[in-house]
């Protein structure tokens, strides 16, 4: 099943001119219109002019998150804000957040970029589709909405968690599509069966997951358990939100809509091309993207090509599903934290560089961020009721930078192992 | 007025207290009165002792986060309905009690309250407007 056949199934040397024109059109744009692309492409003597083919790409500089943070929050925009119909953030506070504009063109291709994903898993306008996604800063809700109507399909959109609540709307209304992370799915199941529901007497045919890391074990479980397909779809707000990569009813490996995105796969050491087939992280050029056009971004997913013809007839190279990062960051209940968030606001509270440990665990198909802190004389108490609301007051802060609810445990001092390196200070023990 | 305690943050793992009784007592330091209150994963343990600073200095030097307050001595005669009477007159004056704890003193026939309070002057005043004796540190290592 195609949303645009003859886009999907372009022969790749006419895909390779369309991504060309493409690529040195938004070179030209954004050369001239974001002084950040402007100097760093005049420093390297670069432009849209001196791209002759796709392999000039590997000239361009890169784009990378602490990027988009130095120049929140519109720095990197490439059209006037009144041109902007909506925007997108990552959590955070200023100096983390990451700001993300559209334009009404932005809009309209996104929703079709999502319409694709949702018709290649199997997904139609007679479908039910409920959208288990936050709605609001975070792309997933929207993005998957505006897909879903643009398929035709008919919209629930009741954002995410009250677990109980979403079963019951499932049963009620009949819901034939669910959209949400995979390990949200495992925890509906793990409700039904408190609730006695039985998934195979639900209307339940098809499941579209991401947001968060996932197994092939894990697809297995959910099939077996909810009586439906699961399928990766992958996106990430910086370059859209979903609708990059999505898998078609194959299942294996997810086609990146490489009309609208330029993909390498990369040493993130050497940032050299890794060879075909090999893992590297995944690094994106947006093709079309007008109010918010990136060159070369550094995902920090870790991927591999699949560089074999799929049988479903796509032309768009697969990726496979995202195998982990290149740096530290976690993602937790479908929300990306970096530690460095965390260190920052225990910074803030103890006046001195923390010594902390974070441990992640999946707990009944839940996500728990443990946030182990070393108590030093200016974070103690004699009393136990101001110790207790000392602890309250950092997960609240917590809770409100990072958008997850964290538990805090607090230790003797000295007791956590010290550590250069601050991937050390994460223990996730979470089994996919 | 004031007597000086010392808290030490412990985790809830077995020996944490004995070592800590330890090294007090292979440095000399006699403990008055000690207090612990706890919750499943911590807990807060309170010392008066003869040597304040010295507790302190010894148990930051064993890695322990040591804490130091000011908290009240009322000593009151060994007897039902003794520390009834102190609370009840503190009550009257709306004084709030964050946490407290209690020795029998054997040779005088006494009991110490050591008291924690927000108002810690509000509560000096009452207490010796009611005639109650407070005792200073050396007095209640002197017991």
């Amino acid at each position: 099943m195609y949303w645009e056949q003859e886009k999907e199934c372009l022969p790749r040397p006419q895909l390779e001119k369309l991504q060309l024109e493409r690529l040195k059109n938004t070179l030209a744009r954004v050369g001239t219109t974001v002084p950040f692309y402007r100097n760093t492409f005049s420093k390297l003597k670069i432009g849209a002019g001196k791209v002759k083919s796709l392999d000039d790409l590997r000239r361009l500089p890169f784009t990378t998150k602490q990027d988009l943070r130095d120049n929140y929050p519109y720095g990197l925009f490439a059209i006037p804000l009144r041109d902007v119909v909506r925007i997108h953030s990552s959590s955070g506070t200023t100096g983390m957040a990451t700001v993300v504009g559209y334009s009404r063109n932005d809009i309209i291709n996104w929703s079709n970029l999502v319409a694709r994903i949702l018709c290649g898993a199997g997904v139609t306008a007679d479908d039910m589709i409920q959208i288990a996604f936050g709605y609001g800063l975070f792309t997933g809700g929207f993005g998957l909405h505006y897909g879903a109507e643009r398929l035709g399909a008919s919209v629930i959109p009741i954002s995410a968690g009250n677990t109980k609540r979403q079963i019951q709307i499932m049963q009620d209304f009949k819901t034939t599509a669910l959209v949400c992370t995979p390990s949200y799915a495992l925890k509906m199941a793990d409700v039904m069966m408190d609730m006695g529901i039985n998934p195979n007497g639900l209307s339940l045919r098809f499941g579209l997951f991401g947001a968060e890391p996932w197994s092939e074990a894990m697809r297995t479980e959910i099939d077996a358990r909810l009586g439906i397909r699961a399928s990766d779809n992958y996106g990430l707000s910086e370059i859209m939100g979903p609708g990059v990569a999505g898998e078609c009813q194959e299942c294996n490996g997810l086609h990146v809509n490489e009309d609208h995105f330029l993909i390498e796969v990369l040493d993130p050491d050497n940032l050299e091309p890794v060879a075909p087939g090999e893992v590297g992280e995944l690094v994106i050029t947006t093709l079309t993207k007008e109010a918010f056009p990136v060159i070369r971004y550094r995902t920090r997913d870790l991927t591999r090509l699949l560089p074999e013809p799929c049988p479903c007839g796509r032309t768009f190279v697969r990726i496979h599903r995202m195998m982990g990062r290149s740096d530290d960051m976690l993602i937790i209940k479908g929300v990306n934290v970096f530690p460095t968030q965390i260190e920052a606001i225990l910074f803030e509270i103890e006046g001195t560089e923390p010594h902390y440990r974070l441990i992640v665990e999946r707990e009944n198909n839940e996500d728990k961020l443990t946030v182990m802190v070393e108590v030093v004389e200016s974070i103690f108490f004699d009393a136990m009721k101001k110790q207790r609301a000392f602890m309250d007051m950092i997960k609240k802060k917590m809770a409100s930078e990072l958008g997850i609810g964290v538990n805090v445990k607090l230790v003797e001092e000295r007791t956590l192992d010290r550590f250069d390196g601050k991937g050390d200070r994460v223990i996730d023990k979470r089994q996919l | 007025m004031l007597v000086e305690q010392i808290a030490v943050f412990l985790e809830n793992k077995s020996g944490r207290l004995a070592e800590i009784t330890a090294i007090l007592a292979e440095n000399d330091t006699n403990i008055r009165a000690l207090s612990v209150a706890d919750t499943a994963d911590f807990g807060i343990l309170r010392l008066i002792v003869n040597d304040v600073e010295k507790a302190r200095t010894i148990l930051q030097e064993a890695g322990f986060t040591v804490g130091k307050t000011n908290v009240l001595a009322v000593e009151v005669v060994d007897k039902t309905g003794g520390l009834a009477t102190v609370l009840k007159s503190l009550h009257n004056a709306g004084i709030n009690v964050e946490y407290m704890y209690a020795f029998v003193n054997k040779s005088g026939g006494n009991a110490v309250l050591i008291f924690r309070f927000e108002k810690m002057d509000e509560a000096i005043d009452v207490l010796q407007k009611d005639g109650f004796t407070l005792l200073s540190g050396e007095q209640v290592c002197a017991l």
